[in-house]
């Protein structure tokens, strides 16, 4: 038997980490969402899409800007010394992915504006006629749309990915430890953003289109986290009982049940039963498919800082 | 260059908790915090039992994770000596340090930054030992430059055997428990 005592009672960090609440998940879902909408809307206008009057591209650009302020926002309120948030601002920190993270999300704006200034909406055009002017002028290039659609592509698959590796490239967390989380946030995010997408779009094929994609995107999130057990599990003992959190520890019934059954396996069985025109497409699976998602980020963030390398593996 | 640690004999500690006091005094740690800790382990069944008490702190890793991961540069190796010190006035509260530190050294300070063990930085720039190592009953702590060959710490680790804590984690600490 190995009894293990310490005096040690740090608020938030025994017995164990428990310093990010519930803002870090909501951000790095929102985060992951708002990167699937900026790569869906920069796909809508890179094929021409965005010809059709009612494509989603056009009011894509304007909830992302919303709900990727909200996503800061709901960072700026995890800060615990927030009269110094400018200080992100000051430096560019090459080894820490917050760094990387706070600029990426400085690029994303422009990113936004630029696809927002596409189509702007007639009242606002008339109350600031300089806009129309440039939404027009830029209107009359296929070629620039179609650039912008790429830079939307590329900007937001960075931020999706970022979202993951920031969480990943803390060694100290087990769980987190892995190269593949980058993939299965950015994989989670477009599955997030086709579902948001197809809950609001007003054009049916594009409802359908994305229906079926989110079928593809499900699948392979469903792989890539096979993918992640297997790297886990054939890893060192420390990423072993970090899998076993999710897989049968304390995390197992919200993982099992509300990720991968609500959240991605009745989803995928009702879309895909949906565009096989078995069943009417409903707002049941893409429902599902977003809290899902945010379950998903609740679950990893919450039993990844409950990981933690064992230190009785080195007491002889 | 200088690169400070400590070796820190687990034969002579008793678990007395001075060091803890000590800390706290010196460099007014609130209450409720600790920047070190007593941290006691019992192996086997009686009689066949071993005991390790093992007084700890920030382990001032020369590849400090928490210094890759911090944001603003606030997590810094303060030079002569590589000792790990974070800036409060750059320090935003993001928490990312306390993630990444495998030993659980780091806290939020009720202001709002993260404070950790500083090697009493302070007295060392006085070249005094750190407040933990000053007062011990039983002198069983040592502090040193492990560049300099006279130090005590590096005659201690040429000559007894020794483990880090958590070696495998990559994070090359610079605390030293004699065995």
């Amino acid at each position: 038997m190995i009894e293990f005592s310490t005096t040690r009672h740090n608020p938030l960090i025994d017995p164990f980490l428990h310093t990010w609440s519930w803002q870090i998940p909501l951000y790095l879902f929102l985060g992951g969402l708002v990167a699937g909408m900026m790569i869906i809307s920069g796909y809508f206008l890179f094929s021409g899409r965005y010809k059709e009057t009612n494509c989603s591209c056009y009011y894509l650009p304007r909830m992302s800007f919303l709900l990727i302020s909200l996503g800061m926002l709901f960072l700026f309120f995890d800060l615990e010394h927030k009269q110094f948030v400018w200080r992100l601002y000051t430096t560019f920190q090459i080894t820490s992915p917050m760094s990387w993270g706070a600029w990426i999300l400085l690029l994303v704006y422009p990113v936004l504006l630029a696809n927002m200034l596409l189509r702007i909406s007639e009242k606002f055009g008339e109350k600031y006629p300089f806009l129309k002017n440039i939404s027009e002028k830029m209107n009359s290039h296929h070629i620039l749309i179609r650039n912008i659609g790429v830079i939307n592509m590329l900007v937001g698959g960075v931020l999706g990915m970022y979202t993951g590796i920031l969480l990943s490239s803390l060694g100290a967390r087990p769980l987190w430890n892995t190269s593949i989380l980058w993939l299965l946030f950015l994989v989670s995010g477009l599955s997030g953003a086709a579902a948001f997408v197809h809950l609001i779009a007003k054009n049916v094929h594009e409802r359908e289109l994305l229906a079926k994609s989110d079928n593809g995107f499900l699948i392979i999130e469903l792989f890539v986290i096979a993918m992640m057990f297997i790297g886990m599990l054939t890893n060192s003992r420390a990423h072993k009982e970090a899998a076993m959190l999710l897989l049968s520890g304390p995390f197992a019934a919200s993982f099992w049940v509300l990720v991968i059954g609500l959240g991605i396996v009745i989803p995928l069985i009702l879309q895909l039963l949906a565009v096989s025109h078995k069943i009417h497409h409903t707002p049941v699976a893409p429902i599902l498919v977003i809290i899902g998602g945010i379950i998903l980020r609740f679950v990893i963030v919450y039993a990844g800082e409950f990981s933690h390398w064992s230190r009785l593996i080195t007491f002889k | 260059m200088a690169r400070y640690a400590m070796a820190i004999d687990t034969r002579k500690c008793v678990g007395c908790a001075d060091c803890v006091a000590a800390c706290e005094a010196e460099n007014d740690v609130p209450y409720g915090y600790a920047r070190d800790w007593i941290v006691q382990i019992a192996e086997g069944k009686f009689p066949n039992t071993h005991v390790e008490i093992l007084s700890e702190r920030c382990n001032h890793c020369s590849e400090a994770p928490c210094v890759d991961a911090c944001p603003t540069g606030a997590s810094h190796y303060y030079e002569p000596g590589g000792i790990v010190l974070v800036d409060h006035e750059k320090c935003i509260g993001c928490k990312a340090c306390i993630a990444a530190c495998p030993y659980g050294a780091r806290f939020v300070h009720p202001e709002g930054y993260v404070d950790k063990c500083t090697f009493c930085v302070h007295r060392v720039k006085e070249e005094l030992d750190p407040a933990c190592v000053s007062v011990c009953p039983t002198h069983c702590m040592h502090f040193g430059d492990l560049d300099d060959p006279e130090s005590d710490v590096v005659k201690l680790l040429q000559t007894r055997k020794y483990h880090a804590l958590l070696p495998e984690a990559g994070t090359k600490p610079n605390l030293y428990y004699l065995i």
